[in-house]
């Protein structure tokens, strides 16, 4: 049993070294001077001036602005299918509210799909839409991080950058680049890269088999890198055309957590903090190795119910056991169960497992990660919910001891932190409001597969994930009507742009302050120790807000398995 | 080039606190602009050329990859080794359950069971306290030992009796495939030290000891015993 162990360390170690080259790389992108050619042509056809200073008012209206009109032409897109080319299976368009969904799920990163790709999109539309608006969705979350970082480290400052030029360096330097490398890789290990729709095969046993393909690789790299998470096919990457070796598995997992990491060391070097950013990433990386295990060990150990149906669930040499309903062979539990945490902490939303068929315990992993939502987190977001909660968390000790709070040389003060408050209540107003809504809306009931307190879970896992811009379900729901297409997309929208916009303010305002020489009052905030006052503070008010709901839902289900209560 | 970027400048950005309501107007016209003209650049740049490009160069690369892996036996495609396929013969490894489903041809809207359905991939998406995953293990667990002659306490290894994610699994365990062995290997008229090679063969180790679980490829191994003893599957053909 200790080979699961070490596998995790191995990745982990791997994934911490990784985000050294990415930081600085993402640095680079940040602050260099020069503009590339494919930049300046970039800059000459979207008709902006690269040397244009934005306050955050200005930042956050580009960046608003431009993902409304992505969002829309993802929209008309969407609608227009059936007059594209590359639809020889003659796929329907979506209709009016399943489109709106679609296009607010990818624009914000979230990549909810209340779909099935193989029957809802055609290849045309899987590269046009879902893998625009990916590239859209990430570039502009990893823009936002660039502005927010900038604001951060300036002082007695009236400007955030140029969000244009963010926009352009982080598409063209590094997500172009790293997804156009990472598709041939998958490609080489078995994903698919073809215009073709299908090829029919006759089975060994005479039956039919039509294989479904398409645009996958190219998909699927931004997919990971831009922690999106929206499947090619509905299984997402489960599927073997998605996700066919353990290697690939891997690549999956490092890709999702490289560019969330590398922004904690990019953080760092842009305002000479290095050690800040360390701590930072160290926080990250406690709340996710509790997550790791309590999800490994809850799916190993498995159900009761399947051991009293004849079940072995025992590890061996020949088997890996464990809980392996909706989960894939060849990842077993140990690759599952990282797959899982990582996927809800980078919130991407991709899948190799069917997190509806989690047990109950290991189900509390996804869900409270995203309810958290910055246990890394999105790619560029993440580090701005961190560092949310890193203000929150000076400002609770700066009562403690009576002190006007200071963090990186700047004193908070009343205007940063009802904005801050604001970012940290959005969510769970999003999260439990639609879930109670979802909950005594008539209809609603109709679309749960499970019954009892797995089927709140459904509907529980359902807000979580779109307001955490995730994007994973417990798959189980019925999504696809007006009803939860409707809610979860304002969900999406709202989790995405109130929590981004008032943290451009805030960066702003920082900016705009001058920088105070450390005091002997001030709190050193680049130490162990308030890294653990940082996890203390997340915890303790991801907890005081969510144990509720959690306690009706996977809490309850898993004394109910105990003691082999079912539902029909 | 410079002069001109900085009476641009001057003559729209907000920043300037003299700036007339005119200039505030053009400045939210030309970000308008900008954001269509941005839209559209990223969506050709990463939603046509992006992917057209990693096409190509893929299917030079690797084309069998890129093409979904087919496999040919006899000029005809019969599966891709990616993908799982339902075997019900008993000259045949199983596969995992599969809780895949298609449109149910009789009735509009309904869908049936349709195991291994690689058109539309899904599972049961049962979570631990429903009723029918309890009941469908059970079954399976009854099914299995009824197909391969052990005893009715014997424990029936985990993947052998509940779905996969995709639906589409290929892969099943060594100990499933050790307690298979046997009735394969009868069915063909064979010893179980014939059948022994093949499964070594078509195991699959941890990718550098460490990623991944051991595991057999179901369609692989079908295909090598038939490769080992056509006249079996012509039985069933």
């Amino acid at each position: 049993m200790w080979l699961p162990w070490m596998e995790f360390a191995a990745v982990l170690t791997a994934a911490t070294l990784l985000t050294i080259p990415m930081g600085q790389w993402l640095a680079r992108c940040f602050t260099s001077e020069r503009h590339g050619w494919l930049e300046r042509l970039s800059y000459r056809a979207m008709g902006v001036n690269p040397q244009e200073r934005m306050g955050w008012k200005r930042y956050g209206a580009a960046l608003l602005l431009s993902n409304a009109l992505m969002m829309l032409l993802g929209y008309l897109l969407l609608r227009l299918q059936g007059a594209l080319p590359l639809n020889p299976l003659e796929i329907a368009a979506q209709a009016p509210d399943l489109a709106f969904n679609t296009a607010a799920s990818f624009i914000t990163n979230t990549n909810w799909q209340a779909y099935a790709g193989e029957n809802s999109l055609s290849n045309a539309t899987q590269m046009v839409v879902i893998t625009f608006l990916m590239f859209a969705g990430a570039t502009t979350g990893v823009a936002a991080g660039a502005g927010f970082v900038r604001g951060l480290a300036r002082s007695s400052a009236q400007d955030v950058g140029n969000f244009w030029v963010d926009f352009v360096r982080v598409f063209w330097r590094v997500l172009l680049p790293l997804s156009f490398i990472m598709a041939l890789v998958y490609v080489w290990q078995g994903i698919p890269q073809t215009l073709h729709a299908e090829a029919v095969a006759t089975t060994l046993e005479g039956g039919r088999q039509q294989l479904l393909m398409g645009p996958v690789a190219s998909l699927e790299s931004i997919k990971h890198l831009g922690t999106n998470g929206g499947g090619f096919f509905s299984m997402n990457a489960a599927h073997p055309f998605e996700n066919p070796t353990p290697l690939t598995n891997l690549l999956h997992i490092l890709s999702m957590l490289l560019i969330p990491a590398g922004m904690t060391y990019a953080f760092g070097s842009m305002l000479l903090r290095r050690k800040q950013g360390w701590v930072l990433f160290a926080a990250c990386m406690v709340m996710f190795v509790g997550f790791l295990s309590l999800v490994f060990v809850a799916e190993q150990n498995g159900s009761q119910l399947l051991a009293r149906a004849g079940a072995d669930q025992q590890y061996s040499l020949t088997q890996s056991g464990g809980n392996m309903e909706g989960k894939e062979l060849r990842f077993g539990i140990a690759d599952t169960a990282m797959f899982v945490a990582t996927t809800t902490a980078a919130t991407t939303g991709s899948v190799n497992a069917m997190h509806d068929s989690l047990t109950p315990l290991g189900s509390i992993t996804p869900l409270a990660q995203m309810m958290l939502n910055c246990v890394f987190g999105g790619d560029g977001v993440g580090l701005i919910n961190l560092i949310q909660y890193a203000i929150l968390t000076v400002f609770l000790a700066g009562m403690m001891i009576g002190r006007t709070p200071e963090f990186l040389g700047k004193k908070i003060e009343v205007r940063e932190i009802k904005l801050v408050m604001l970012a940290v209540l959005v969510p769970p107003a999003c999260i439990l409001g639609f879930t109670a809504l979802a909950a005594l809306w008539p209809d609603a009931a109709a679309s749960l597969n499970n019954r009892g307190p797995h089927g709140f879970s459904e509907i529980l896992y359902a807000y979580a994930s779109a307001t955490a811009n995730n994007g994973s379900a417990f798959a189980g729901l019925n999504a696809n009507t007006p009803f939860f297409n409707t809610t979860t997309g304002l969900a999406m929208l709202a989790g995405r742009f109130l929590t981004l916009v008032p943290m451009l303010a805030v960066a702003g305002s920082l900016a705009a302050k001058a920088t105070v020489p450390a005091g002997p009052g001030t709190f050193p905030t680049a130490t162990p120790l308030f890294m653990g006052l940082l996890v203390f503070v997340v915890l303790v008010v991801g907890g005081l807000t969510f144990l509720p709901a959690l306690a009706l839902g996977p809490v309850i289900e898993h004394l109910q398995m105990l003691v082999a209560q079912l539902y029909a | 080039m410079k002069t001109s970027t900085q009476t641009l400048c001057a003559s729209v950005l907000p920043s300037h606190a003299q700036a007339q309501p005119e200039a505030q107007a053009a400045s939210w016209s030309r970000l308008l602009g900008s954001s269509v003209r941005a839209a559209l650049l990223v969506m050709v740049v990463s939603g046509i050329a992006y992917p057209l490009l990693t096409t190509g160069v893929a299917q030079a690369l690797f084309p069998q990859a890129a093409n979904g892996s087919l496999i040919e036996r006899q000029g005809r495609i019969v599966g891709s080794a990616l993908i799982g396929q339902q075997f019900t013969g008993a000259q045949y490894f199983h596969g995992r359950p599969s809780a895949t489903v298609a449109p149910d041809p009789s009735q509009e809207g309904a869908s049936i069971a349709a195991p291994y359905n690689a058109g539309l991939s899904g599972a049961s998406n049962q979570g631990a306290t429903h009723k029918d995953l309890s009941e469908a293990v059970a079954q399976r667990v009854t099914q299995y030992r009824a197909d391969n002659g052990l005893a009715a306490d014997q424990a029936v290894p985990v993947d052998a009796v509940t779905a996969s994610a995709s639906g589409l699994d290929p892969h099943i365990s060594m100990a499933n495939a050790l307690l298979q062995l046997p009735r394969v290997a009868k069915a063909r008229g064979l010893s179980p030290e014939q059948v022994q090679p093949l499964l070594a063969q078509k195991t699959e180790q941890r990718t550098l000891g460490l990623l991944g679980e051991p595991r057999v490829n179901v369609l692989q191994l079908n295909l090598a015993l038939d490769a080992l003893q056509p006249a079996a599957s012509a039985v069933k053909e």
